[in-house]
């Protein structure tokens, strides 16, 4: 058989455990073991399984390595790596697990799911120097309200109604810690330097990182957030979200 | 609130927390990072050790490549709420 | 410390580096020959990986092992990791660099394991072409590594052997030889291990793996050995690696342990193994000479 003919030949029965072995097959008895066969297949389900439960460790803790292989084995099943790039794979398993029936029993799961998607990425993300405060002190106030910052490299923010960051965080240790207070929670995951942190911010600055995040000014931000929250500190928000580094410097010559 | 009122708020509430804040001065990055617990909760996580998936050139003796019956039911840790309000604890199980 | 110069690995033991042991290896600076790692993990755009990876080539001769180029796909190269791959190797300037005679991406998908191809005149042209393009793509020669194999295709008409000659023939590439795989592959399909090595162009080697095999059945009972790499090197493979070093001399010698890797120690020890057999043949050579 021509070569890439052959060669998708093998693919396709790789992929599906169902089919039979492809043509052209042989081993030392002069006919195609099927268990030799199923050693690629394996090779491929296992490794791609293993990596979701490394980039997914604390999901994997939540639903326990039966279930976790299970759901990852379905996931794998239809979603392939696009590319050689392992450290990339399991992007979108968040949102699969949001749609996964057997795991609806625990709504909180693809939040945390997201939060380690996160903190992957961030670890891999481009190195950058956060903004300082020294950028924004000295300028006029029109100016203030109209700045658009950017989001360091590194830096998600995760809203939840669940406990997420609490919950992630319990799982860190070999021992599970309770989680006192069961309540919706803001999460910034961010490498502003070599280490990747993972903060909960305060409830009430929630919605003005978000909108942050989301490309708006920080007037407008602000405004919004105070109409739902005439007691949203702006100043504190604003110096916190930057001590943490959530956002990317900008050239002097790129502020108005 | 019409623009430049707003503008004025927001530029006299930042003057107050750089003043309190106590490092009005230019920050460095890594006087930053040293400063997080000023800000939010500051969760402690994992290092390097758990730096997530990589490539693997081997092949593996575990068997796992079998269909989909799926029987399973999540069987971790689990969540248990007090009477059902905004409260809960997380713990672990026995299997 | 002059070891960064070199413009080969040196013929010692080397290691995987791995994530857990970053902090371990800049601290305790071991003595290991040189340090491998896989290129993909370091095509991130940055962060620890990158940092731990530049202070580690500063220390040690670096070793580059690509998996998932798919030189033996049937169709062509990916043009954009062939980019990836060369801005790397400008970065990091490794000593060596490696990759597989197998196929892992089909269509879009990556389909991460090494799988075999059939060796024919059409799959010899077309890996050659292959070879060419990416030792074109990244500016130097590359090292193709023999696999291990679970299964044989009926249309092969060429020997494994004398197919990597021929790529390296054809490319002017090196050849790396897994001496795991060769006992793996051979183990397999009832061939001769110690025949293969006899057979293999040693003189095209810039480098050996060595790796710990796990063994099971197939259906018909007989013994199917996988190249797992979660193991240390078992005794039959050592024994086949200092008859290769016996032919080959003194060889650059990864120890690959990616599976359920251990405390640093133990992956030391290893090396530890693998540099005595290295000594003795050197000490044998040397006595050689002296004698002739």
């Amino acid at each position: 058989m021509e070569f890439t003919a052959s060669q998708h030949a093998f693919a396709q029965a790789l992929l599906h455990a169902d089919q039979p072995l492809p043509p052209g097959l042989t081993g030392a008895r002069g006919t195609a073991d099927e268990a030799r066969f199923a050693v690629y297949r394996n090779n491929v389900h296992v490794g791609l399984t293993r990596a979701l439960a490394q980039r997914f460790g604390v999901s994997e803790k939540l639903v326990g390595p039966d279930f976790f292989v299970g759901m990852a084995r379905a996931y794998a099943q239809d979603r392939k790596p696009s590319s050689p790039l392992i450290i990339d794979y399991g992007d979108e398993f968040p949102d699969f697990i949001a749609g996964f029936a057997p795991a609806r029993a625990l709504p909180y799961l693809p939040d945390v799911a997201r939060l380690e998607a996160a903190w992957t990425r961030a670890y891999h993300a481009a190195d950058a120097a956060p903004l300082t405060l020294a950028v924004l002190a000295p300028l006029a106030p029109e100016d203030l309200a109209t700045l658009i910052l950017r989001p360091h490299p590194s830096a998600a923010l995760l809203r939840s109604p669940h406990p997420v960051g609490s919950i992630w965080a319990a799982h860190q240790g070999t021992d599970v810690t309770p989680v006192d207070d069961w309540r919706p929670e803001t999460v910034l995951v961010v490498r502003p330097e070599m280490a990747v942190n993972v903060h909960v911010l305060p409830v009430r600055d929630g919605l003005f990182a978000a909108l942050l995040f989301a490309g708006g000014s920080l007037g407008a931000a602000a405004e919004a957030t105070l109409a739902e929250d005439p007691g949203f500190d702006f100043g504190a928000a604003l110096v916190g979200l930057l001590t943490l580094g959530a956002f990317a410097a900008i050239a002097q010559g790129d502020v108005p | 609130m019409n623009r430049s009122t707003l503008a004025l708020a927001l530029a006299g509430s930042l003057a107050t927390a750089l003043a309190g804040a106590a490092f009005a001065a230019p920050l460095a990055p890594e006087k930053m990072v040293g400063n997080e617990k000023c800000y939010g909760v500051s969760l402690k996580g994992q290092n390097d050790c758990a730096a997530g998936a990589g490539t693997t050139c081997a092949g593996t003796s575990t068997m796992d490549y079998q269909g989909n019956a799926w029987k399973a039911v999540p069987k971790g840790t689990c969540v248990t709420m007090k009477g059902g309000m905004h409260m809960g604890s997380l713990a672990p199980i026995k299997s | 410390m002059n070891a960064v110069a070199r413009e080969s690995l040196p013929a010692r033991a080397g290691l995987g580096l791995k994530p857990e042991h970053y902090g371990h290896v800049l601290e305790a600076r071991p003595d290991v020959g040189f340090f491998e790692v896989h290129a993909e993990n370091y095509m991130g755009a940055g962060g620890p990986p990158h940092r731990y990876l530049e202070a580690v080539a500063s220390l040690y001769p670096l070793s580059l092992h690509g998996v998932g180029l798919s030189i033996g796909a049937a169709g062509p190269l990916d043009t954009a990791h062939l980019r990836r791959l060369r801005e790397l190797i400008d970065r990091y300037r490794p000593q060596s660099f490696s990759e597989h005679l197998a196929w892992s991406t089909h269509d879009t998908g990556f389909l991460n394991d090494l799988l075999p191809l059939p060796y024919t005149p059409e799959t010899l042209a077309r890996v050659s072409e292959h070879v060419d393009e990416a030792q074109q793509a990244i500016g130097r020669q590359l090292l193709l590594e023999n696999p291990s194999t679970y299964l044989l295709f009926t249309e092969s008409t060429i020997d494994e052997i004398d197919f990597l000659e021929a790529v390296a023939a054809r490319t002017g590439c090196g050849l790396l030889l897994d001496v795991n795989n060769v006992m793996v592959s051979c183990v397999n399909h009832r061939l001769d291990p110690a025949a293969y090595i006899d057979r293999f162009p040693v003189e095209r080697v810039g480098e050996i793996h060595l790796a710990g095999y796990d063994e099971t059945v197939d259906g018909a009972g007989d013994r199917l050995l996988i190249d797992a790499h979660g193991s240390p090197v078992k005794t039959d493979v050592m024994a086949l690696y200092d008859l290769t070093l016996a032919r080959a001399g003194p060889l650059p010698t990864l120890i690959e342990w990616d599976n359920d890797v251990p405390a640093f120690p133990t992956l030391h020890a290893e090396a530890v193994r693998v540099d005595a057999l290295l000594a003795g043949q050197a000490a044998r050579r040397n006595h050689l000479k002296r004698a002739g």
